[in-house]
């Protein structure tokens, strides 16, 4: 096993193990620690696929700027005492059923796909001369359409939580 | 490295979030498990950007993370409103647009 694999199955049991503890914590604070400790894994498969920026960009919007209105609404609204109502163990068992089997489907499907290796390749496609580029030459509606996206969302984010 | 690990690893994340959007009440954690699914597709789009050797999946995931930070700061809004007028987070309550 090469030192890239057994970095890169550390790196999925971290992210797996607390994907898992965020939707089984009885309290949302945990839950928004665990959260946080799955971005930095993803953040970390980013560096192994060459995705140098955008790592540091999902560590800086993620775990710098949404989880920490996740905190402040929780810790402003007083919600970690666990008040939640658990639904019934059938209507537990269900759910994990029901992704339990939307996994197998789709797993069931990619088994017989051919197995094709990332090869190295050129390392500085991640790098952020190139994603400027490639974003300001072919997605540059998009971009401006996602700031009419944000601007309206700030607004609708003011107007909703506004108390009248 | 294959590339079949990293497409194991995002269905297995976002198995995970659709599970915790079905088997959880609270609110909050439903908005984290959504978060979760984003991200396992983020995942999967920079592992492909990697196999095919094109930036323009990163500059997708540019844009599903404005898509993500647009829709926490209105859900959470909804939410902090929610919480005022009926004391609880709990999805079960919101049910009332139905009667």
């Amino acid at each position: 096993m090469t030192m890239q694999e057994t970095i890169f199955w550390i790196l999925s049991f971290i992210v797996l193990f607390c994907a898992v503890g965020v939707i089984t914590s009885r309290k949302p604070v945990n839950s928004v620690l665990f959260l946080i400790m799955t971005f930095f894994g993803i953040a970390g498969h980013y560096l192994l696929l060459n995705a140098q920026f955008l790592a540091i960009v999902h560590i800086i919007v993620y775990a710098g700027a949404i989880m920490v209105l996740f905190l402040f609404v929780i810790m402003l609204m007083n919600l970690n005492e666990d008040a939640e109502v658990p639904k019934s163990q059938l209507v537990k068992f269900a759910g994990v059923i029901s992704g339990g089997i939307l996994l197998l489907v789709v797993l069931a499907a990619l088994k017989k796909a051919d197995i094709a290796l990332i090869s190295p390749g050129s390392t500085d496609i991640g790098l952020i001369g190139n994603l400027g580029r490639t974003l300001f030459h072919q997605f540059i509606v998009p971009f401006e359409v996602s700031s009419v996206l944000f601007l309206s969302a700030m607004v609708g984010a003011v107007v909703i939580g506004k108390k009248n | 490295m294959p590339i079949n690990d990293y497409i194991f690893l995002s269905l297995a994340l976002f198995c995970v979030g659709v599970t915790g959007v079905l088997i959880r009440r609270n609110a909050i954690i439903i908005f984290m498990s959504v978060e979760l699914m984003l991200n396992a597709v983020n995942l999967m789009l920079v592992a492909f950007s990697k196999f095919h050797q094109d930036p323009s999946a990163q500059v997708f995931v540019f844009f599903v993370m404005v898509v993500a930070a647009a829709e926490v700061s209105v859900g959470l809004a909804i939410i902090v409103m929610m919480y005022r007028h009926t004391h609880s987070v709990d999805v079960s309550n919101m049910n009332r647009l139905k009667h």
